[in-house]
């Protein structure tokens, strides 16, 4: 199934927004191509779903723009979105039924049968009063209002968050049946690297607010290497190219950005978790400086 | 074939597809012509992006061990080396040997990098992690 990558579902540029005093995104840019499943990596506070809002167009940023799907992102686009935010406004009071009826009525584009069919899935009592679910039901019927909009672009913050290690899988799995039968593009926030492998083709890393990585996981893996060696070793590296050092005794080991070997110093290809941690601690506000080692 | 994806390993998930095919050839659970299933199943099933796991199917290709028909999906080769007909008895020499290093107080770690070490003998440059010259 070859998706057509040539669209961009999601296109952020120049991003910049304030909370008062407090520099949530700054000078943000990239692009989501339609069809991929693209991860938002960052701690906590580094501004991932103040980026999802941006992209939702549930915030206007201070500075930049955002299109989706061409649109500035706002009431236009909001048809082709789906949006789950970390506090899914369900009413508590309304059962699954009222709310899927609700949905109904509220989106112009909804699949009345595919909302029932994923709520089946998720086996959801359609009796049941929203507010009496558990934190993982929940979660799985606002990703089924999301999908039953019948989205381009879904926009998922923390989806996996709530949920225990069987109602991840089948999370992932509607989640991932989705894009493989629809081509939908996915965004999603997480900081666990395990719920990234094998289900994002891309990744967005955000680290104070600004962007420090984003790029193809394949390619970014096959582009970085992982240099162990003593610390005097590595910091002779050229130091325009190295991510992120650190040195334990006298051994020191670093993220480098380079598709061939450097120096003479043993290198193994980072796994995903070693490229994304590389990034996460990445000193700001550019990765790119001389590092000296002990 | 049903894939199991361990997360925690730290072994990229294509990887994991790839060996869990190879694994069931060699073992005769998948035998040629039998049909994987569709990335769209696997997919749903084990909640991997499609592209995962055509990655792995193209990868499997390139070792011609499956392919691609078109339009009707990823079999296992005709054709491929048949298994040797003393496999049953290897199986059940390394089983007593598993047993006695066992004894000897190694467990399944130390067991398996005693195996991979001495299958790849000298060669250099198995894996893809090596001291550059």
């Amino acid at each position: 199934m070859p998706f057509e990558r040539t669209e961009a579902a999601l296109d952020v540029a120049g991003v910049g927004h304030s909370f008062g005093p407090r520099r949530a995104l700054d000078d943000c840019s990239f692009v989501v191509p339609a069809g991929a499943v693209t991860a938002l990596v960052g701690r906590n506070g580094a501004g991932k779903s103040t980026l999802l809002r941006a992209a939702a167009g549930l915030l206007r940023p201070d500075r930049g723009r955002v299109r989706v799907f061409g649109e500035v992102a706002g009431d236009a686009s909001l048809p082709a979105i789906g949006y789950v935010g970390q506090h899914a406004p369900l009413y508590p009071m309304l059962t699954v039924a009222q709310t899927l009826a609700l949905g109904g009525r509220l989106n112009p584009r909804w699949d009345a049968a595919y909302a029932r069919r994923l709520a089946d899935d998720a086996a959801l009592p359609s009796g049941a009063r929203v507010g009496t679910l558990a934190p993982g039901r929940r979660a799985r019927l606002a990703l089924v209002m999301a999908l039953a909009k019948r989205p381009g672009l879904l926009l998922l913050d923390e989806p996996l968050a709530p949920l225990d290690p069987v109602a991840r899988t089948e999370v992932t799995g509607a989640l991932m049946a989705e894009v493989a039968g629809r081509g939908t593009t996915v965004v999603l926030s997480s900081h666990v690297v395990a719920d990234i492998d094998g289900v994002c083709d891309r990744v967005v890393v955000l680290a104070d607010g600004r962007v420090r990585l984003a790029a193809d996981v394949d390619q970014a893996l096959a582009t970085h290497l992982v240099a162990v060696g003593a610390g005097s070793e590595v910091g002779a590296l050229d130091g325009t190219a190295i991510v992120e050092a650190r040195a334990v005794g006298r051994d020191a080991t670093a993220l480098v950005r380079s598709a061939e070997p450097v120096g003479s110093l043993a290198w193994h290809r980072p796994t995903l978790e070693e490229l994304l941690l590389g990034y996460l601690r990445a000193p700001g506000p550019e990765p790119e400086r001389k590092v000296t080692l002990a | 074939m049903i894939f199991r994806i361990d997360r925690r390993t730290g072994t990229a998930v294509y990887v994991q597809l790839v060996q869990q095919v190879r694994q069931a050839i060699r073992m005769g659970r998948l035998t040629p012509g039998d049909q994987l299933p569709t990335a769209r199943e696997v997919s749903e099933d084990a909640g991997i992006n499609p592209n995962t796991v055509l990655k792995a199917y193209r990868e499997l290709e390139v070792a011609g061990l499956v392919e691609a028909r078109q339009g009707s999906g990823t079999f296992v080769r005709e054709h491929l080396a048949p298994l040797p007909d003393n496999l049953g008895r290897l199986r059940r020499e390394l089983a007593a040997w598993a047993a006695r290093a066992r004894a000897a107080g190694l467990d399944v770690t130390d067991m398996q990098a005693l195996v991979a070490e001495v299958a790849a003998g000298t060669v250099p440059g198995a894996g893809e992690a090596r001291r550059a010259v």
